[in-house]
């Protein structure tokens, strides 16, 4: 890895970008360009003193650049001049190219996130602008499943411009039902590589978030969206599984080819048995969905705890070899 | 202190930038702010980091002269192209998208450097402004420790060694590979290249590498094949074929993941429909038929009705554990 900048050089980063970023916006607010690049206001003004200090070789008078520190302390202000040599920033280096340019190819995948043409236009530019330096960016890519959902997340991102309710079909898996939905749509959300609507489900009287390649038919309904105020956007960073704390504490044991379920699911608890398989705890808010996941474990797993869950599986088995004349004993 | 040497750092890329032809290092001595007072031991060493730092942010420093004699003393400059943004104008559409693109990255090092890469554009005097685009949230997130690791690599052309757990019951395994490309696909990351052990092209999973990815070569020292290569290598990820058929019984008003892809269908008056349903791996059919229970009954072909039996019996408790 490569090592941590040292705090000056972080500094003059910073100011090869502050310095063209203030001739450029003369008079702007010292709370506002602190914002900006994400500092204090007390580190920007150490950030302008150094600026202060700086100026043409030899640092005869009239050389140095000039900062109105009065106004900087005054009315919060700031002015600089007499450094048109710094009036541009320092051209993009490989990792800022490559970051940017990776995030505008995952949007240009991403159906129903922008006019495809606008994104298009700005990673041409960014790449010409980059030179060189975007010659990586080719060297990470995002998959997104947008193909196969564009027209659904077309139609999402209708009824999002126009403010207007939703009605869906969706099939949720692990309840092996589809369910017709009015959803007022709040945002498009991109996780895990693949594409959600998070909307208000008017039936649950919450907000959901409904996967686009689960929807089965959508219509833009008439009605005027009304998200209501108490709606918040869920916090995907952690994933789109969330468990809750009230959700069931389930046990289970898996053999070496049941170790898929600690790597598609968040568990609460994964520990390493002596047979290279795992103990899992596991939050479950819908039997139904781990029952199924039993099931298709087969004999790579087993629940341990609870206990009528454990049997309830073995019964789901039973009642599903009837139909092959199997008699288990 | 860092405010004295971040001045001195300003000064000597000031120096540096608008001098006319190669500053020899006596002269930026003198002239460059902060270096003046020391002992020529002490300047030289203080010099030759300040060059490795500015180097490190970017800035290229190059050295030279104009003497074809060599009998000048070399020096050093930075030339206005090379250190320059050049003019970039974006439309407010452009400048829009670009807004929400730095808000992608959830992974510290990528968000820090989407970050920089906006301010410099708007130092340049681009405005991206995401106020309309509240409704869409974009994020990838990153949360292998290999990923940086493998990012420098693929960008420096430099090989790696890494322990690797292929199989989740086998033992760890040592790599090494020349690392083309690092692609996440469903939110898990992967890395594709050479792998120097079996002289073959093979992807690994980030989530599987066990140990610390180590520079295991020098930079620059391997090329990275065409984009269709480097696409085929990763073709795992591709949904395998589906070439066969299997006819499965499901009761009505269930099943509806095999309903969306049946090929065919014949409703029965029996509560129960007969569906066509395309597959590429018996065994991976049967586990799938599995979770629907009772709900399901595959009636052909034989391996897959086998398989499922086998699956219900392990999970009634009975039969071997595979």
């Amino acid at each position: 890895m490569t090592a941590a900048h040292s705090g000056a050089q972080r500094q003059v980063e910073r100011l090869l970008s502050l310095l063209p970023y203030l001739l450029a916006h003369p008079d702007s607010r010292l709370a506002d360009v602190a914002d900006l690049f994400g500092v204090t206001e007390r580190q920007l003004v150490r950030d302008l003193n150094v600026l202060w200090f700086s100026g043409l070789p030899g640092l005869a008078m009239g050389d140095y650049i000039e900062v109105d520190m009065e106004a900087v302390e005054g009315e919060g202000v700031i002015s600089v001049s007499n450094a048109d040599y710094l009036a541009r920033p320092l051209r993009l280096g490989t990792d800022e190219a490559l970051a940017l340019i990776v995030a505008l190819r995952t949007l240009a995948a991403m159906p129903g996130s922008y006019d495809r043409g606008a994104i298009d236009r700005a990673i041409a530019k960014l790449e010409r602008a980059a030179g060189s330096a975007a010659e990586r960016a080719a060297d990470v890519r995002v998959e997104v499943d947008g193909d196969a959902v564009a027209d659904v997340a077309a139609t999402v991102r209708r009824a999002l411009d126009d403010k207007r309710r939703l009605r869906l079909s969706y099939w949720v898996p692990g309840r092996d039902e589809t369910t017709e939905r009015d959803v007022d749509p709040m945002r498009l959300a991109l996780a895990d590589g693949r594409l959600y609507l998070e909307g208000w489900c008017r039936r649950a009287e919450a907000e959901r978030l409904f996967r686009l390649d689960r929807i089965t038919a959508i219509e833009v309904l008439d009605v005027p969206a009304t998200v209501p105020e108490q709606a918040r956007a869920r916090d995907l960073s952690a994933g789109i599984f969330q468990p809750s704390p009230d959700d069931e504490l389930v046990t289970l044991e898996v053999t070496p080819s049941g170790r898929w379920v600690a790597e598609y699911y968040p568990c609460e608890s994964v520990s390493e048995q002596s047979d290279g398989g795992l103990a899992i705890k596991l939050r479950v808010s819908d039997r139904r969905w781990l029952r199924r996941i039993a099931l298709r474990l087969g004999g790579t797993g087993r629940v341990v705890d609870p206990p009528d869950l454990a049997a309830q599986v073995v019964a789901d088995a039973r009642e599903a070899l009837a139909a092959y004349g199997e008699q288990p004993a | 202190m860092t405010q004295a040497k971040s001045e001195r750092l300003m000064n000597l890329v000031i120096c540096l930038l608008v001098s006319r032809g190669y500053v020899p290092k006596s002269r930026i001595r003198q002239v460059v702010g902060g270096y003046g007072d020391q002992r020529t031991d002490a300047f030289e060493r203080m010099f030759e980091r300040d060059k490795e730092e500015l180097r490190e942010l970017g800035i290229p420093i190059e050295s030279g002269s104009f003497d074809p004699f060599g009998d000048e003393e070399p020096g050093y400059r930075i030339r206005r192209q090379a250190f320059e943004l050049p003019e970039v104008s974006l439309e407010p559409d452009e400048a829009a998208v670009v807004g929400l693109a730095a808000r992608v990255w959830q992974h510290a090092s990528l968000a820090e450097a989407t970050s920089r890469a906006v301010l410099k554009l708007q130092a340049a005097g681009v405005e991206t402004d995401t106020g309309a685009l509240a409704a869409i949230e974009p994020r990838v997130a990153v949360e292998e420790p290999a990923f940086w690791p493998l990012w420098e690599a693929v960008r420096d052309r430099r090989p790696v060694t890494f322990s690797y757990r292929k199989n989740p019951q086998g033992r760890a395994g040592n790599r090494r590979l020349q690392p083309w490309s690092v692609l996440s696909w469903h939110g898990r990351w992967y890395v594709v290249g050479h792998d120097l052990g079996r002289g073959e092209p093979r992807m690994f999973r980030l989530s599987r590498i066990v140990s610390d990815v180590r520079p295991d070569g020098e930079p620059g020292s391997y090329d990275v094949p065409p984009p269709e290569e480097v696409r085929r290598a990763a073709g795992a990820l591709a949904p395998p074929r589906q070439t066969a058929t299997a006819r499965v019984r499901v009761r009505q008003g269930s099943g509806y993941g095999l309903r969306r892809r049946a090929t065919g269908s014949r409703g029965g008056d029996d509560g129960w429909d007969e569906l066509s349903v395309p597959y590429s791996d018996a065994g991976v059919l049967a586990e799938e038929l599995a979770g629907y229970g009772a709900d399901v009954v595959a009636l052909e072909p034989d391996d897959v009705r086998k398989r499922l039996v086998e699956r219900l019996r392990g999970a009634v408790g009975e039969g071997a554990v595979a």
